[in-house]
């Protein structure tokens, strides 16, 4: 297919083959090392969604089945997306809005979109960061403060929240989050949080203050902490009660999922956010390599190891998970038996787990009144193992109640919580590089300063507008962000990323490119991906996406004490001016690609006669004359 | 005379259970449940005579703790309604008048005040000796002067602040020593361009330029 749409003065505004070659430094950074490198593209794309957003979806469709798309989509969607981003970065040598600005100024809207989606997903993910550097700071004392209910001021019992939901649910819900019935009420800035929340920022901003020159120190220990925590949290798993039955709970497959449209897309769509395309960070690494970096292998290499993590931490997740549904279980039977041998004076050891139902069913057919008012719990397995594995709930209310479980709790916890840290925080790395490069390239603040300043802004910005997150009602701003935008608009994104590429920059151009950085033409494979499977794919999945999040009802879930499903959340709708919120949030990203386009189209009508020749894009080539004559028109 | 003393005993040996079994209910006193293997385990003690009498030896003792002394016995302790649970009812008479109880909310008190050396003395707990309307006052959770979080705050804090102060000096330095190599190096400036980048590139020395003046000299 030779399609490819016009695109004049391609030449003058992306540097040749020989200029690459004969490119020196100059004063764009660079890695120290190959391995710092990999380390900082392994550390942005493994982030908090390979521990608690795998592992459920993994779980929910299928178990073992969900391996087959998932896997067939890494392939077909991930790798290729993947490679296109590093070979573009590479070959242009710049941020994101600098490449899209590139390949035609029209495109510059793509990196912009790329920029707010960046710095808004930045904003909010740091957000969760300072929940987890909480939890880390409340560990350092035995017993942990969510192992025990607090008791009420008369000290007759505990405190009514805490009885009637967990001692886990209780510290999350209200002496972390404090949090309130609904989003209107804001409910003022908790202190704690705010503390936590700056530093989180501060220690961001610590590593990644001078760009990838603190941040390639930095990824020596985040990107590699975690794995060490995972096979230290698997060990310790495996040697627990129940661990087994939950990994195959986890992996036992239900092929008929297979079948449901929905598997697939929650796939594609894990796929996707999983390696972290479209915020423009893995564009911006990729452009301080040398020339001749072999690309395609590290694209391979990183999305194996990405597959691989995520299925390594659902292994290690649902050992826990197998051990805690185990605990309930039998704390459970054991609440039933000890109800049944003292209600009808049994001797103990009459009844035990072994016979407990036989028992059950006889002394139900000779006194069922007595039975019935008795009013036992009914204990299953499965529903122990089924109960709040996603997201933040599997974080701070499962896994911090399986770790009150374990013998010597506060070092379980403190390893937890590393872990947790050290993979948000090199995920961060790659959001803050996605901010700020592109900061750069607009050329709003004066290119003299250092790039300190840069960062110290953004930073500080998201920090103050992150103040929303740490309000009463914070978590609930917090899920609507994650919501809408990190998802469509990341999608358009991708796809007008794949399109620009291949249709705009031109795919042979592109694979000339390639052979000249890497030494060969790729091969059929990359071929076909580019060019149509995965434009297809993910204009597949932005469609439903968008039709699925268009059609669904506008409701959340809140935590309410005097809701009568209390402790399980409650189902409530948002207010009607959350929709022009949504808009803000997943619109302005996309409508900027068409607008910046449309506002470059009119800059370039009306100011036709005053136009110098732009000589922005020659700056980096820092040997090169720079051309100042002003061609009249 | 033998048969008035026989006639004796039996009456006496008949009544006296039937009295405290009289005495003995429910609503006057307590009803205790003992849950030995759940506590212990392989190390679970058997529910004998003995073990009967030693508990009621420990009532006594929180009895004769709480009144300050009066002189209750082990046989002032009265128990019936023993099952094979382990469970039992019993009841407090008092010392001085056998046949009169003890009232309950005093029994209470005199429990919970030596609740700890009862539980001790038969190696289990507030949950598994259970005394039925007695609820175990909470022990009152960990009072710290400093949360322990802030402290952990507070060195995190510290270390954070100590490297970016580090970093923004050691810019600062690294600015004035280049600025200072940069203005030696003023004199070595083209057209904006350092020396040194086109040293190696035949721009520096134009070998198109032939220096005639050596060659040449007469």
């Amino acid at each position: 297919m030779k399609l490819k749409l016009p695109n004049p003065g391609l030449d003058d505004r992306i540097p040749s083959h020989t200029e690459l070659e004969e490119l020196q430094a100059g004063d764009r950074p660079q890695w120290d090392n190959k391995a710092q490198y990999m380390l900082t593209c392994v550390g942005f794309c493994v982030g908090l969604g390979n521990i608690w957003r795998f592992p459920y979806l993994c779980q929910s469709h299928g178990g073992g089945a969900f391996m087959i798309p998932f896997l067939l989509l890494l392939v077909l969607e991930g790798i290729p997306l993947l490679h296109l981003e590093f070979a573009v970065g590479q070959r242009l040598r710049k941020g994101s809005i600098g490449v899209w600005r590139s390949i035609n100024p029209y495109l510059t809207g793509v990196g912009i979109a790329s920029m707010l989606c960046s710095f808004v997903v930045g904003m909010y993910y740091n957000t969760i960061m300072a929940w987890v550097m909480w939890y880390f700071f409340n560990s350092f004392q035995d017993p942990l403060p969510w192992s025990q209910c607090p008791i009420n001021d008369n000290k007759t019992g505990f405190v009514s929240e805490c009885a009637r939901s967990s001692p886990v649910d209780y510290f999350w819900y209200r002496e972390t989050l404090n949090i309130s019935t609904k989003i209107e009420d804001s409910g003022g800035l908790q202190w704690w949080m705010v503390l936590c929340l700056i530093a989180a920022w501060v220690v961001l901003w610590v590593c990644c203050i001078r760009g990838i020159e603190t941040t390639g120190k930095a990824v020596y220990i985040t990107s590699t902490l975690p794995y060490v925590v995972l096979t230290i949290f698997l060990i310790r798993g495996l040697t627990l009660k129940g661990s087994v039955s939950g990994i195959v709970y986890l992996f036992t497959p239900d092929v008929d999922e297979l079948m449901n449209p929905s598997t697939w897309l929650d796939a594609g769509a894990q796929v996707l956010f999983s390696f972290s395309l479209a915020f423009g960070g893995l564009i911006s690494f990729s452009s301080y390599n040398p020339v001749h970096n072999h690309c395609e292998k590290d694209a391979v290499i990183i999305s194996i190891i990405n597959g691989l993590t995520s299925i390594y931490s659902a292994t290690v997740i649902y050992s826990i998970i197998g051990f805690r549904a185990t605990e309930k279980y039998d704390d459970c039977l054991a609440r039933n038996i000890m109800s049944l041998l003292n209600t009808f004076d049994l001797p103990e050891g009459n009844i035990t787990e072994s016979n407990y139902d036989e028992v059950f069913r006889t002394l139900n057919s000779t006194n069922p009144e007595t039975i019935q008012r008795l009013n036992l719990t009914s204990c299953d397995m499965k529903t122990f193992l089924s109960e709040g594995v996603e997201g933040t709930g599997l974080a701070f209310i499962v896994f911090t109640e399986a770790i009150t479980k374990m013998p010597i709790s506060p070092l379980w916890s403190v390893l937890f919580f590393i872990m947790l840290f050290c993979l948000g925080l090199s995920t961060m790395f790659g959001n803050i590089e996605g901010c700020v490069v592109p900061l750069q390239d607009l050329n709003i603040l004066p290119r003299t300063w250092p790039k300190e300043v840069f960062t110290g802004l953004t930073c500080l910005g998201s920090c103050l507008i992150a103040l929303i997150f740490v309000q009463c009602s914070g978590n609930y701003w917090l899920a609507l962000f994650d919501g809408f935008a990190a998802s469509i608009p990341l999608l358009v994104i991708a796809f007008c990323e794949i399109i620009a590429v291949v249709y705009v920059y031109g795919i042979d151009r592109f694979n000339e490119d390639l052979k000249f950085m890497v030494g060969h033409k790729p091969n059929i494979f990359w071929q076909a991906t580019w060019r149509v499977l995965s434009p297809l794919i993910l204009l597949v999945i932005l469609v439903f996406y968008f039709i699925t999040t268009v059609s669904k009802k506008l409701t959340y879930i809140v935590w309410d004490p005097e809701s009568p499903v209390f402790p399980t959340l409650a189902q409530v709708t948002y207010p009607d001016w959350i929709s022009g919120i949504i808009f803000i949030l997943a619109g302005i990203p996309c409508l900027a690609i068409p607008g910046v386009a449309l506002f470059m189209f009119i800059s370039k009508r009306c100011c036709k006669k005053d136009r110098h020749y732009m000589e922005e894009s020659l700056n980096t080539i820092s040997d090169k004359v720079p051309v100042s004559v002003a061609t009249s028109d | 005379m033998w048969t008035v003393w026989t006639v004796w005993m039996v009456w006496m040996v008949c009544l006296v259970p039937t009295t405290s079994e009289a005495l003995c209910t429910e609503d006057d006193g307590y009803k205790v449940r003992l849950s030995i293997k759940t506590a212990l385990g392989g190390d679970a003690y058997e529910w004998n005579e003995s073990e009967m009498f030693f508990f009621k030896a420990t009532l006594a003792f929180a009895m004769r703790t709480y009144s300050g002394g009066e002189q209750y016995d082990v046989s002032n302790i009265l128990v019936c309604d023993e099952t094979l649970r382990v469970s039992f009812v019993f009841v407090v008479t008092k010392p001085s008048n056998t046949s009169e109880l003890v009232p309950r909310t005093e029994v209470e008190n005199a429990i919970k005040k030596s609740r700890h050396r009862i539980n001790s003395a038969f190696l289990l707990t507030d949950q598994t000796l259970d005394f039925v309307g007695i609820n175990p006052t909470l022990a009152a959770p960990i009072q710290y002067d400093t949360p322990p979080w802030l402290i952990a705050f507070g060195v995190v804090m510290g270390l954070v602040c100590a490297g970016i102060v580090a970093l923004l000096v050691s810019t600062f330095l690294n600015k004035k020593r280049s600025k200072k190599s940069a203005d030696e190096e003023e004199a070595g400036r083209g057209n904006g361009i350092l020396c040194e980048s086109i040293r190696g590139k035949d721009g520096l020395f134009n070998q198109g330029l032939v220096d005639d003046d050596r060659l040449t000299k007469l």
